[in-house]
């Protein structure tokens, strides 16, 4: 599994074979490690400087880990995070700390990720305190303010705390503590998921008016594939902590190429009444299997509507380039682009994992009659009123 | 659309307010109406705070008595709920009217087996032995789509994943074929994939059993793909109200307006920056004072922030099957497209 090379740009951010697995321990007295959660199981992926790179996945996908991992928040198991040309991995004590400078990170739920103790000011002054930066009262002073105009808060808003603000503009808080070091790299976890719509469209337009004005170089990660689309210029998809497919943004949401992709996208409503009803949704049939015993060969055959008898479940599918700057992990991709393959319905598919539990990663059953139905049409809908 | 039948149920201004000792009431929901039909599904949308889950819980009357002053009539088959005894509302609720819950770890019991909070409403309602209710149980949990059902009736909630829970609730809503279902941002917890699942089960509810669903949301997209008819609500008061093609078409509240200009849409050209809404729910006014959205909004001109004749900005007829709450509201090109339409709202 090699890197993206995107272009001949300079990558600040390069993450290779990355591993966080968390031991599961059991027992009282003997403290047992009796498996692994495979949070996320060997990611690649690079960020040139100044542009987006986002990060969509569902809950339980590791995105948020590979984030945090990416900031030593989680200490990596395996693999390398190379930031600048410097192993982040590998860095301890003051130069780890240094570089933290240079990495900050918005946090989804802008109340629980802020001291509810503190005031704007203090808030926002102790990041520069720490690392030293913009000596003296009155520079510190300056600074903030510069910061609160940055993110359009008002100046009053310095003698507040985080509970007498909207959660809009607690978000704006959290971003404004973030670039208060003037990083070169933001990690935003989820950063509008929490605020209304009207809200988040505010948030997201100052996120793209800062990376302008600062030149800032982004890690956004997100469920809703919208939001990433419109924030990234590169999207990688996760699932159950592996990549599956990485593709430029508009090129993914064009024509997605990995069966979990395309399940993705058409399950995303779209506001728009006459779309919907024209849709082609692809339903997913049962849960996202335990990371703890993931399944074997591709991750997504259990529930994937492509399966195919041979390879899908014995053989794990590597991230291959497939166009340029396209990446996908399946067996299939070409096939199934090209519409050799048909999908199957989640009947079908949950009919065909009916031996193995949905969930337990074990092999569905090989004797599966039917291997694929050809079915023509797509996936009925059903039309109300 | 089968509004032809008599509505299953009737909203007539609906009013809540949270008093407070020595404090000013608050209207959490002020003169809401709207109507049911079986067969037919309608959307209350709105933002966080602009009433519409208190409105889905004055319904069912699961408001505490104490502290809250509901007032309006909720008709359900012609009774009126709001002043109804504990014990009717006990009959109705799980049996003829049934509500799925946003968040189903904190609605399922969590130190009791799924199987056994499905069977209770079975035998409460139902009537039925412990057998039969354990074989419909069954039957329920396997038409919602869970897989192994037999087994997963003995398990607790959180063994369940939280797509499964959420279907273990709506299995619960359905175990007496209930002809109302209310269902409170049903999806909002879950997983685009999950939800589409759940979403699916829901159409197919309406359209099978012919059950009137109110659909409470703050998602432009699932209201898109699932509902009949829109109401719209800000600061407590429904402001728009058209069906579903309309509304998105050719919003004319500018905060309907707003909310679909400051969606990213999957669809959509993309790096365009989005349109969001001035400011945030905060800063309603309160509707005697005029316009709730009028701080926000970019039509509003001075008459806005009066009130006329002694009344707030009245919801009035606006075309057919259309109503409004706005002096200044968003005009469209008369070209009934919805392409169009979608840009003149930005």
């Amino acid at each position: 599994m090699t890197a993206v090379p995107i272009a001949g740009q300079d990558d600040l951010l390069r993450v290779e074979d990355l591993k966080v697995h968390f031991p599961i321990r059991k027992g009282i007295f003997f403290d047992r490690t009796v498996g692994h959660v495979q949070a996320v199981d060997g990611v690649s992926l690079t960020v040139p400087r100044g542009a987006t790179y986002g990060l969509v996945g569902e809950s339980g996908c590791g995105k948020s880990t590979l984030g945090r991992a990416i900031l030593r928040l989680e200490e990596p198991t395996s693999g390398r995070v190379l930031f600048d040309g410097t192993d982040v991995a590998a860095l301890k004590g003051e130069p780890l700390r240094q570089m933290r400078q240079r990495m900050q990170m918005v946090f989804q739920d802008p109340l629980g990720s802020l001291d509810p103790r503190q005031n704007v000011e203090s808030l926002l002054s102790e990041p520069l305190r720490a690392h030293g930066l913009a000596g003296g009262k009155a520079g510190i002073a300056e600074k903030i303010r510069g910061l609160l105009d940055a993110v359009g808060l008002p100046s009053a808003a310095l003698r507040r705390y985080p509970h007498e603000f909207s959660g809009g503009q607690r978000q704006r808080i959290g971003i404004a503590r973030a670039v208060a070091l003037e990083p070169d790299l933001l990690i935003a976890d989820e950063p509008v998921s929490a605020l209304d719509v009207s809200v988040q469209a505010q948030v997201l337009n100052l996120l793209e008016e800062l990376q302008e004005r600062l030149g800032l170089t982004y890690l956004i990660i997100a469920h809703d594939l919208a939001v990433v689309r419109h924030i990234s210029d590169v999207v990688g998809v996760m699932y159950l902590g592996s990549l599956v497919e990485q593709a430029p943004a508009d090129d993914l949401y064009e024509q997605p190429l990995h069966p979990y992709t395309r399940a993705l996208m058409s399950a995303v409503p779209v506001p728009d009444p006459e779309i919907e009803e024209q849709r082609e949704r692809i339903l997913l049939a049962g849960d996202l299997p335990s990371p703890a015993d993931p399944p074997s060969g591709c991750r997504f055959h259990t529930r994937c509507p492509w399966r195919q008898e041979t390879r899908c479940d014995d053989e794990v599918p590597v991230l291959r380039e497939l166009g340029p700057g396209r990446l996908v992990s399946c067996h299939w991709a070409e096939e199934i682009r090209d519409g050799a393959l048909r999908p199957r319905s989640p009947e079908e598919v949950l009919h065909a994992g009916a031996a193995s539990r949905p969930g337990s990663g074990a092999h569905p059953r090989d004797d599966d009659p039917t291997p694929f139905l050809g079915r023509d049409e797509p996936l009925p809908r059903q039309e109300q009123g | 659309m089968s509004s032809l039948q008599a509505p299953v149920l009737e909203v007539e201004d609906l009013a809540v307010r949270f008093t407070r000792r020595g404090e000013q009431p608050t209207r959490a929901v002020d003169g809401v109406s709207f109507s049911v039909a079986p067969g037919e599904t309608i959307g209350l949308v709105g933002e966080s705070g602009c009433g519409k889950s208190v409105t889905s819980l004055a319904i069912m009357g699961l408001l505490p008595r104490r502290g809250v002053e509901v007032t309006g009539s909720v008709r359900f088959d012609g009774n009126d709920l709001v002043d109804a005894p504990d014990h009717v509302l006990r009959g109705l609720r799980g049996a003829d009217m049934g509500m799925v819950f946003q968040d189903p770890l904190s609605s399922l019991n969590p130190t009791v087996p799924i199987g056994t909070q499905v069977t209770e409403v079975l035998l409460e309602h139902r009537e039925m032995s412990k057998a039969e209710a354990q074989d419909e149980a069954v039957r329920l949990l396997d038409k919602v789509g869970i897989p192994d059902p037999g087994r997963r009736l003995k398990e607790y909630p959180h063994q369940l994943s939280g797509g499964m829970r959420q279907r273990a609730l709506i299995a619960m809503a359905l175990a007496c074929s209930p002809r109302l279902l209310i269902a409170d941002e049903p999806t909002t917890a879950l997983d685009v994939t999950i939800q589409a699942q759940i979403l699916e089960l829901l159409r197919e509810l309406v359209v099978d059993a012919g059950t009137a669903l109110v659909m409470i949301t703050h998602d432009l997209g699932v209201v898109a793909g699932l509902c009949d008819r829109v109401h719209v609500m800000y600061a407590g008061k429904i402001i728009e109200t058209a069906d579903r093609r309309d509304l998105f078409a050719r919003p004319r509240q500018p905060y309907t307006g707003g909310l679909l200009a400051s969606v990213p849409r999957l669809d959509s050209a993309r790096g365009a920056p989005l349109t969001p809404i001035r400011g945030s729910a905060r800063d309603a006014i309160p509707w005697s004072e005029g316009c709730a959205f009028a701080p926000r909004c970019d039509n509003a001109q001075d008459d806005c922030l009066t009130e006329v004749s002694g009344s707030t900005v009245p919801l009035v007829p606006d075309g057919p099957g259309r109503e409004l709450r706005c002096r200044h509201p968003l005009e469209h090109p008369a070209a009934p497209s919805g392409a169009t339409a979608h840009g003149a709202a930005r």
